[in-house]
């Protein structure tokens, strides 16, 4: 199974690599840089301690973005989808403001939070705060009022309910929701590095570009792509320790 | 303590569903009662509000009208008295058979001892299943987890939600078997709901018939040969079933057969 896994990868980057070498081809090296450049500027660049600043903070960015996301959202959303008279208190206010595109509130959130690392962490974590806490409540939502009646008629207390009944039922629906996050966070990264920073991936990218060197600006797709794989996989490798029952 | 002999009295309950002109009545005026080391069925067709009975009997939903008493004390919330039996057995599907068995125990930080779940197991014949989850066992075997599950709580009133619903009739025979194995050496008392009138006759030595025109209990019938393992096969249980079945069939003829 796992060995597979790495081998779906491997021939999912070969097929990759042969069609971006076609286009390529197709299109010229000017344009679009073929794969061999850019992985020999790749390996030039992972020598440079430049790069690695650039990928850190945009790693630290995405990670501490979406366990801002997780430590409000998760809490919040089991809260919702347990208790009814909360939801219908606050499920108008979750339903008007989730369709706003908070991508547009940067300027404002810039001004409160600062240019640094705190003004852009809050708005990626504010993006997938709603993604998660509604797909959180919803699982929560699904529960089969037997269990809970099991659990009641067993002995267990509040604090046994949130533990052994709605936690559980949750974390699938909250790792899945945490790995469509990723994709988002990382899309949402990339525009909030490309205002007014001096590192991160997304400055490093918008700069090769506005250089013209599009090699270099190939490097800066393909880490911040890398980050996002490593936590998609990170979330995959969790989902299957922590709920082993789902996956028998 | 109860100056009365019951173990479970329940008189004048009722309940009524749904807020203002949406009100529906699901039970109205039910008094039974249960002693020590007895067994109750309650039987009537489905959606006659035998399950909602249980519920309110367990302390899991409040009744509208009504009180249950238990060894003499008021119920208003599950107690450590009663275990229940869910019909979907009511295992928790993330956790493995050997920790759904003991989370009872572990909730109410009873000490369970090695050999006590040695011998549960072994008398309800789970003992190599601790690392498998519920959805990896058959219904038979999970509803053998969650009897072992209430047994470990020692109650001294089991309530069983039509609890072997769902299996084939080998199956649940081998399971009410099970049961009353359980019921003779381990001293409790056991009220089920179901809706199968061989079960009733074979487990309830009292039987509750529930008039869903009513919404309480149209009649409730003596059968003493019941709860042992042997009664299968006797001719009392044949004619019990045929008089039960007749008070199913026609609820306000008031002379039964046999």
């Amino acid at each position: 199974m796992k060995n597979s896994r790495w081998l779906d990868y491997a021939l999912t980057i070969i097929v990759l690599t042969i069609l971006w070498y076609g286009a390529s081809m197709l299109l010229g090296s000017q344009l679009l840089p073929d794969p061999l450049s850019v992985l020999r500027r790749l390996l030039h660049a992972v020598r440079e301690e430049i790069f690695w600043e650039h990928t850190a903070v945009s790693a630290w960015r995405l990670i501490a973005a979406l366990s801002l996301a997780f430590i409000t959202a998760v809490p919040f959303g089991l809260v919702l989808g347990s208790n009814e008279r909360l939801d219908r208190i606050f499920a108008p206010l979750i339903y008007l403001s989730y369709p706003i595109p908070k991508i547009v509130l940067l300027p404002i959130i810039l001004m409160l939070f600062g240019l640094g690392d705190l003004g852009k962490i809050i708005l990626i974590s504010l993006i997938i705060f709603f993604q998660l806490l509604i797909t959180t409540r919803d699982a929560v939502r699904s529960l089969d009022r037997e269990v809970v009646y099991a659990l009641q008629s067993l002995g267990g207390n509040r604090w046994h309910f949130y533990r052994h009944v709605v936690w559980p039922v949750a974390l699938p629906g909250i790792f899945t929701s945490l790995r469509i996050s990723t994709g988002t966070a990382v899309a949402v990264l990339f525009f909030v590095e490309s205002i007014s920073t001096s590192r991160g991936l997304g400055l490093y990218l918008i700069d090769a570009w506005g250089r013209a060197d599009y090699t270099t600006m190939f490097v800066g797709i393909i880490a911040l792509s890398a980050i996002g794989i490593v936590l998609y996989e990170a979330f995959d490798v969790m989902e299957r320790r922590l709920c082993a029952w789902k996956n028998l | 303590m109860a100056s009365s002999p019951d173990l479970l009295a329940v008189t004048g309950l009722g309940k009524t569903f749904g807020p203002g002109t949406h009100q529906k009545e699901v039970l109205r005026d039910v008094h039974f009662h249960i002693g020590y080391n007895d067994s109750l069925a309650i039987v009537g067709p489905s959606g006659c509000g035998k399950t909602t009975l249980l519920l309110m009997t367990a302390g899991l939903l409040p009744p509208t009208t009504g009180e249950i008493h238990l060894e003499g004390e008021a119920i208003q919330g599950p107690s450590r008295k009663m275990a229940v039996v869910f019909q979907a057995y009511g295992l928790f599907p993330w956790k493995r058979v050997a920790e759904n068995i003991l989370l009872g125990a572990q909730f109410q930080k009873l000490h369970v001892s090695q050999e006590a779940l040695m011998a549960i197991k072994r008398e309800l014949d789970i003992e190599n299943l601790d690392h498998l989850y519920p959805h990896q066992l058959s219904g038979g075997q999970r509803q053998r987890v969650a009897l072992a599950r209430a047994m470990l709580l020692r109650p001294s009133l089991l309530l069983l939600d039509e609890p072997f619903a769902a299996l084939d009739l080998i199956t649940r025979e081998h399971l009410q078997d099970h049961l009353l194995i359980l019921f003779k050496k381990r001293k409790f008392s056991f009220v089920i709901v179901t809706h199968n009138i061989e079960e009733a006759v074979f487990l309830g030595r009292r039987i509750v018939i529930m008039d869903p025109e009513t919404h309480g209990i149209g009649e409730i019938i003596d059968n003493p040969n019941a709860g042992t393992t042997g009664f299968r096969t006797a001719p009392d249980y044949f004619s019990k079933n045929m008089t039960l079945r007749h008070l199913i069939e026609h609820p306000h003829e008031k002379q039964p057969l046999a």
